[in-house]
């Protein structure tokens, strides 16, 4: 074990989130992930050296605790990068925050569920489950990593009733096929704990990044979806009686 | 008194006392909107009219129509009608809608410039006599001031001050009228009048018996105007519709005497839903016609027109008139002050369509109801047309019975008013402190000469020093200024009616303003934690600086620039209130812009903080655009940071938000927005926010095709406005103001 205070390695802040968690929440985006997902918007928090601060549990709390009156409808949501790659930091954060009654959610994909990621959802109110891809073929090409461990993580968190959103990036010719939605509804409309799934339209406001980055953007000529195709994906969880936006 | 069935409490009846009355009799209402009545025929009949008129006035270049013969007064027009069949509150400023009246006793270089402007030309007659007969404000200003305040004025360091307009931010106590009716007023005054006549004929009290004695007459010339129109107020309202009929006739007669920069309406809502109340539970009218009548008083509002010269109108865009309600808030006894009255005047922006007039404002707790609350934010969101203000931090200063005056400053109704005194451009200061006080545009001396910084990189104790000498200095001309201007007001242009509708004995502010604040902050940061290079020209003044090495400017939530800008606020204050004021007023100040931001970006050379020449500033007390970089909630926490003890006259901040930004969908934004209204409105939080939510694809499409938008609405510092009255540059500021993105 190490000795002295955790530090997190975090790549920014957001005070005013709006989309990640229900309420107007603070945002922690750790640096460091071991997907490589094609479409993401934010691959400047690939590399855990290229944090830009390291702080402990004790002065990330401090650097919202001034803001807390604008998150009493909110709370806090720690997003990345991965932040379970950190989940020491993390359990520590959340714990002090549960300590100041202020909501805790996550963003994560579900990497494992290691002991110390256990630990983590012990203090956690929320997962955000980024779930990104039903077929292991595919979620493989997309993402860089097999689908088992998010599956399995899912089926922990129904298991111990944690509530639950799913997130499904919606990219066309990847993921917006209807069978894929249709058996990743199923699987979803299996886990009790599910409050919601959040169908997000695949964008491309990180492209600028990947240039800065000299990372190749793979997806350059793939575009948004439609709204009929976003609204038809949104049906498809719908009519498996699952709660969708 | 029949006038008075139904009513309780006693305190009222004995005195001029209109809070009591309130407080006796008003119904709190936490439920929600689903009671609210749509438009009735006679209100979309009207509207069509009008949106007719509005047409007309568009394509004659903003202005409709001008009465160049007749001077204005209370008394001046004969009564004028939109419709006069499906009018239910009657009532314009000339005999025509949107035709404007003149007011040549301000400025008549002023109105003439505003009328060749037009197309029209000054009436010889007229010009005749305000030139040889009849001294205006502004000879009585010119008069007056000395070659330092001249001087301060023409380079731009001092700007906007009310020296050839008339003032405003007086709010008449418009409510007593509906209330006592005209014949008790008068007796009131009278009384008083007999009563000032002590021992000693001092300055003082000649002044204030000659006011009293004017204000007698406007109260008469006010029951002339109203019979003309066919109405006796000389007993007070019987009914609702006597009432907003009656509170129309006074705010109607404070602008035929004056067309001063603002005329607030004060705090009418709650007031009128006594009224209501009583003749909904008396069957004498339904929630349609309850609607109607607010629906029509409101409209009638949004028709007061003004007419300003282009120099005017580049400080303040868009013919504002700042008709400024305030609605809600809580009351001292901790029940709400929120009634159904106050839904149906938001409900106005529904019924009527989007307008920027009047300058709604809601008066922020948060015990405010819930419903209350979500309903806001759903206006907010849908029409962009709301100002919010701190009640929790107002309320133990101003009372329960407060009202925003103007823009964003607090006055208790009846009982305060204030000398508006406009605001002073603190990062030319700051320039003038590395430049010896020659001004870094023209060259010209313009403080009493001292050493200018010669070193080529910027030494911060050096800087402070001369900084705050220079503060000093124009700490002392600006009080002379602001006070010679009152002097000349009261003296040339005294607003008898909104005083009269005031206690004899009154307090009085006298309001001081800081633009520019977040980049003389960020400057002083520079300077003191990055490196600041100075470029001079061949006269030697600073044209423009190279920073190397980083800091933290204001907007990021960061204690030591938080301080730095709450210590600037603190020192101008302190050499402010060093200063004796015009009739024994308590200075204060306000951190607010309106427009001028762009105005005073090119007046303004490059600052040590890297904004460059000619660049805008930010709108108020908002932190310079694109440098905070930590979220929205960090800087409005710096913003809040800003000392409200010295700056109760207001500090501004304009948040714009893309609606995705805000939130995933129509029931989050709205919860969002409440989250960010109850966190900033903390009690020791911020003042004031403006609130727009629109796409910026909407504005830049508005630019190119205004004849689509011609109701589009949006906050500015300190008002609402029509996004096409604005010039392109504001249009443009605007839109890059704007928070698109969401995380």
């Amino acid at each position: 074990m190490e000795k002295g205070p955790i530090l997190g390695k975090i790549h920014s802040f957001e005070s005013f989130g709006t989309v990640d968690g229900p309420g107007l929440r603070f945002v922690v985006f750790m640096q460091g992930c071991a997907f490589r997902c094609l479409y993401c918007h934010n691959p400047d928090t690939f590399e855990m050296d290229k944090a830009s601060y390291e702080l402990t549990p004790l002065e990330v709390l401090q650097r919202m605790q001034k803001f807390l009156p604008y998150y009493r409808r909110g709370g806090i949501t720690v997003s990345g990068g991965e932040p379970m790659l950190q989940p020491r930091f993390i359990k520590e954060l959340f714990e002090i925050c549960k300590g100041e009654g202020i909501h805790t959610a996550i963003d994560t994909a579900g990497i494992s569920l290691s002991e110390d990621v256990r630990d983590v959802l012990n203090y956690t109110d929320l997962v955000l489950l980024d779930l990104k891809c039903i077929d292991p073929e595919i979620h493989l090409i997309l993402t860089d990593k097999p689908l088992e461990p998010t599956l399995d993580f899912a089926k922990y968190l129904a298991e111990k009733e944690i509530p639950t959103w799913i997130r499904y990036v919606l990219v066309p010719g990847m993921t917006d096929r209807d069978d894929l939605i249709e058996k990743h509804a199923e699987f979803v409309a299996g886990l009790k704990n599910v409050v919601k799934v959040e169908v997000l339209p695949f964008h491309k406001l990180g492209e600028k990044k990947y240039e800065t980055l000299g990372i190749e953007y793979k997806l350059k000529d793939v575009k948004p979806p439609s709204q009929e195709r976003i609204d038809n994906a949104k049906n498809i969880y719908k009519s498996k009686g699952i709660v969708v936006n | 008194m029949d006038c008075w069935n139904g009513f309780k409490g006693s305190l009222w009846k004995s005195e001029v006392n209109v809070r009591d009355f309130i407080q006796e009799n008003y119904t709190p209402y936490e439920g929600d909107e689903a009671f609210l009545a749509l438009p009735t025929t006679a209100t979309t009949g009207l509207t069509k009219k009008v949106s007719a008129l509005l047409e007309l006035e568009r394509e004659h270049n903003g202005v409709y129509d001008v009465d160049t013969e007749t001077i204005s007064s209370i008394t001046s027009h004969k009564p004028g009608y939109i419709d006069a069949n499906l009018e239910k509150i009657v009532g314009l400023q000339t005999d025509e809608p949107l035709k404007r009246a003149v007011f040549p006793k301000s400025s008549l270089g002023s109105l003439e410039d505003a009328l060749v402007h037009y197309g029209y030309s000054l009436n010889p007659k007229m010009k005749e006599i305000y030139s040889k007969y009849i001294k205006t404000h502004n000879e009585g200003v010119k008069a007056a001031y000395t070659p330092d305040i001249r001087r301060a004025c023409e380079s731009g360091l001092i700007t906007g001050l009310p020296e050839n307009y008339g003032r405003g931010r007086h709010i008449g106590d418009y409510r007593r009228v509906a209330l006592y009716g005209l014949d008790y007023l008068i007796t009131q005054k009278e009384s008083e009048f007999a009563l000032l006549e002590p021992g000693e004929m001092t300055n003082e009290i000649i002044q204030q018996r000659e006011e009293l004695s004017d204000q007698i007459r406007s109260l008469n010339e006010f029951g002339i105007m109203c019979d003309s129109y066919g109405f006796d107020i000389s007993k007070p309202a019987k009914t609702a519709q006597e009432a907003v009929q009656f509170i129309y006739f006074a705010i109607l007669a404070a602008a035929k005497q004056h067309d001063g920069v603002t005329i607030s309406l004060g705090r009418t809502s709650t007031f009128l839903d006594i009224y209501i109340e009583r003749d909904l539970k008396n069957n004498v009218i339904t929630e349609d016609e309850a609607q109607e009548l607010i629906d029509h008083f409101i409209m009638k509002l949004r028709l007061f027109r003004f007419l300003r010269s282009p120099e005017y109108n580049e400080l303040f865009s868009g013919d504002p008139t700042w008709i400024t309600e305030s609605l809600g808030g809580m009351g001292v006894d901790g029940r709400t002050m929120v009634t159904k009255t106050s839904f149906r005047y938001l409900h106005t922006l529904y019924n009527l369509g989007v307008g920027p007039e009047p300058n709604l404002t809601i008066l922020w707790s948060e015990r405010l109801p819930d419903p209350w609350k979500e309903y806001s934010a759903k206006v907010s969101i849908d029409t962009s047309s709301i100002q919010y203000e701190n009640d929790d931090l107002m309320r133990p200063e101003y009372g329960d019975d407060y009202a925003i005056s103007g823009c964003v400053g607090a006055l208790e109704l009846g009982k305060a008013t204030q000398h508006f005194g406009a605001r002073i451009n603190m990062p030319k200061a700051l320039l003038y402190a590395i430049n010896g006080g020659r001004d870094e545009k023209t060259g010209i001396q313009v403080t009493p000469r001292f050493e200018p910084i010669t070193s080529e990189y910027l030494d911060f104790e050096e800087v402070m020093d001369k900084f705050l000498q220079v503060q000093k200095w124009l700490a002392g001309i600006y009080v002379q200024a602001v006070n010679i201007i009152h002097y000349m007001h009261d003296k040339y242009a005294y607003e008898s009616f909104q005083m009269s509708l005031h206690d004899l004995q009154i307090k009085r502010y006298e309001t001081f303003g800081i633009a520019g604040l977040s980049i003389a902050v960020d400057s002083l940061m520079a300077i003191k934690n990055a490196k600041v290079k100075v470029i001079r020209n061949t006269q030697g003044i600073a044209v423009d600086f190279e920073i190397s090495g980083n800091y933290i400017p204001f907007g990021n939530s960061d204690e030591t620039t938080d301080r730095t800008a709450a210590e600037l606020t603190r020192t101008f204050y302190r050499f402010i209130s060093t200063h004796k004021m015009y009739r024994n007023a308590k200075p204060t100040m306000s951190i607010l812009t309106i427009t001028s931001n762009i105005v005073y970006g090119k007046m303004t050379g490059a600052t040590p903080c890297g904004r460059p020449a000619d660049a805008p500033f930010s709108p108020g007390a908002n932190p310079m655009n694109g440098r905070d970089t930590n979220g929205s909630v960090a800087s409005l926490s710096s913003v809040s940071e800003i000392p409200y003890g010295c700056a109760c006259d207001g500090i501004s901040y304009t948040f714009a938000i893309a609606p995705p930004a805000l939130g995933k969908e129509a029931a989050a934004r709205q919860s969002n927005l409440v989250s960010l209204l109850d966190g900033y409105f903390t009690p020791n939080g911020g003042q004031h926010l403006n609130v727009n939510v629109f796409d910026k694809s909407l504005l830049v499409d508005a630019m190119e095709h205004p004849e689509k938008y011609p109701h589009l609405t949006i906050r500015v510092s300190g008002y609402a406005v029509n996004f096409i009255k604005l010039t392109k540059e504001q249009q443009l500021d605007v839109i890059s103001r704007t928070v698109n993105d969401s995380i």
